[in-house]
């Protein structure tokens, strides 16, 4: 292994690549607490707060260790509840309610598959501690995957409603999907250096697998038109702004409580 | 992180004894020893004491009882200085329970994940069936794929009717 070449702005891009995979599992989290006390049975409670629980989790490794790298003494509750929307990283897939229970198995469905072989790819990082996020992380999403998965084919291979209403779900979603593998955000000296995961790369098994599901459970792969990217840059929609002043609210009222 | 030890290579320390006593709080019949979560104890010639544990799940919530029972126990045993670091790497697995550990498991009525033998593929492919640990019938079926916490899933015997957790594989 080489060791990579440290320069001010490598570090800068370092921080910002890291902070985008934290906040993709931070704002995931988020939504998917959304669904305590209101999924259609006691078991899927259990299970979406279970996933957003291992979604925090990785959340929270990632954040400590862009405040480690960032090196100005954030810590991960300083980064979760101190910055702004325009601070934020994650791409726009996740910052969307999901307030149908079909558009939250489409969103897990889309959202594991691409963590499932990002991680798997991750866990060859020159990035150490990537390295063994990614390698901690993977085991989890498979358990992510398989879930979305069972239901997207219970969904999609079941009554006319049901099929029509994952139908849509994934017609809602698909929009989405690109920003995932859009780079332009990204330093190519950090792939080159072996830190970051080319995001391009990821575009053909992630769809590959994906198609793959939507044809088993009977429904079709949308063809739609990709939303403009950004949210790598901070450009959001109106909506990770009133789900960060949710988030963030307590902190910010109560500073440094503790209880 | 500091520098990565040979695992388990402070084992033959009385700091490791006294660490190795502190049960999970969620499943309080083992042990942190017996879940393989226990990954070092170290203790230099100051006397002070650096434990490090690793997590089942990413987001363990149990985590900060663990690193509050150990701080604790080692204090009680005379070791004033003690720190706790959650390590990531190598990442845990259930194939790191101790022999000790599934046998507790399973006598406090947690099934116990299928050994890495019994495993044919990955983490998610577990296709051989659970035995339940109140009768001991094969004939048994998953209700949840996540159960009361991250690490378990809920079954349900078909033969005495009981429902149970499964340790899943991880």
């Amino acid at each position: 292994m080489t060791t990579p070449r440290i320069t001010p702005r490598t570090t800068s891009a370092h921080v910002d690549y890291v902070l985008g995979l934290a906040d993709d599992a931070l704002v995931s989290a988020q939504r998917m607490g959304w669904w305590i006390s209101r999924a259609p049975q006691l078991e899927e409670d259990l299970a979406l707060a279970n996933i957003g629980l291992d979604l925090l989790g990785q959340a929270r490794s990632l954040l400590s260790h862009a405040g480690r790298l960032e090196g100005e003494g954030r810590d991960e509750d300083d980064l979760a509840y101190w910055r702004d929307e325009r601070d934020f990283r994650n791409v726009k897939l996740v910052e969307r309610p999901q307030d149908d229970f079909g558009v939250a198995m489409a969103r897990l469905l889309v959202l594991s598959t691409w963590q499932s072989e990002l991680y798997a790819a991750l866990q060859r990082s020159s990035d150490p501690v990537l390295a063994a996020v990614a390698a901690k992380a993977s085991k989890e999403v498979a358990y992510h995957h398989d879930h979305a998965r069972q239901w997207v084919l219970r969904l999609g291979d079941g009554t006319d409603e049901s099929h029509a209403r994952m139908q849509a779900a994934l017609d809602a979603e698909w929009p989405w999907v690109a920003e995932l593998f859009d780079q332009s955000h990204l330093d190519p000296a950090l792939v080159a250096e072996g830190v970051a995961v080319a995001p391009e790369s990821l575009r053909e098994p992630v769809l590959r697998r994906l198609g793959d599901v939507v044809r088993e459970a009977t429904l079709e792969v949308p063809e739609v038109a990709p939303r403009v990217p950004g949210g790598r840059a901070g450009l959001h929609t109106e909506h990770l702004g009133r789900l960060l002043a949710e988030m963030q609210h307590l902190t910010r009222s109560h500073p440094g409580a503790t209880w | 992180m500091t520098g990565t030890h040979d695992v388990g290579a402070g084992r033959d320390t009385r700091a490791w004894r006294v660490a190795s006593r502190v049960l999970d709080p969620e499943l309080p019949v083992v042990t942190i020893e017996d879940l393989g979560i226990l990954r070092d104890v170290t203790e230099d010639d100051q006397g002070r004491v650096h434990v490090q544990v690793t997590p089942t799940y990413s987001g363990c919530p149990a985590m900060e009882t663990i690193r509050t029972d150990l701080i604790d126990r080692l204090s009680e045993e005379g070791y004033l200085h003690v720190t706790v670091e959650f390590v990531l790497s190598p990442a845990w697995s259930t194939d790191q329970i101790t022999a000790q550990g599934r046998a507790r498991l399973e006598e406090y009525g947690v099934a116990p994940p299928p050994t890495e033998a019994e495993r044919r593929q990955g983490p998610v492919g577990l296709t051989l069936s659970v035995r339940c640990p109140q009768c001991g019938s094969p004939d048994t079926r998953e209700s949840s794929r996540f159960g009361s916490t991250a690490c378990k899933s809920l079954w349900v015997c078909r033969h005495c009717r009981e429902p149970f957790d499964h340790f899943k594989a991880l």
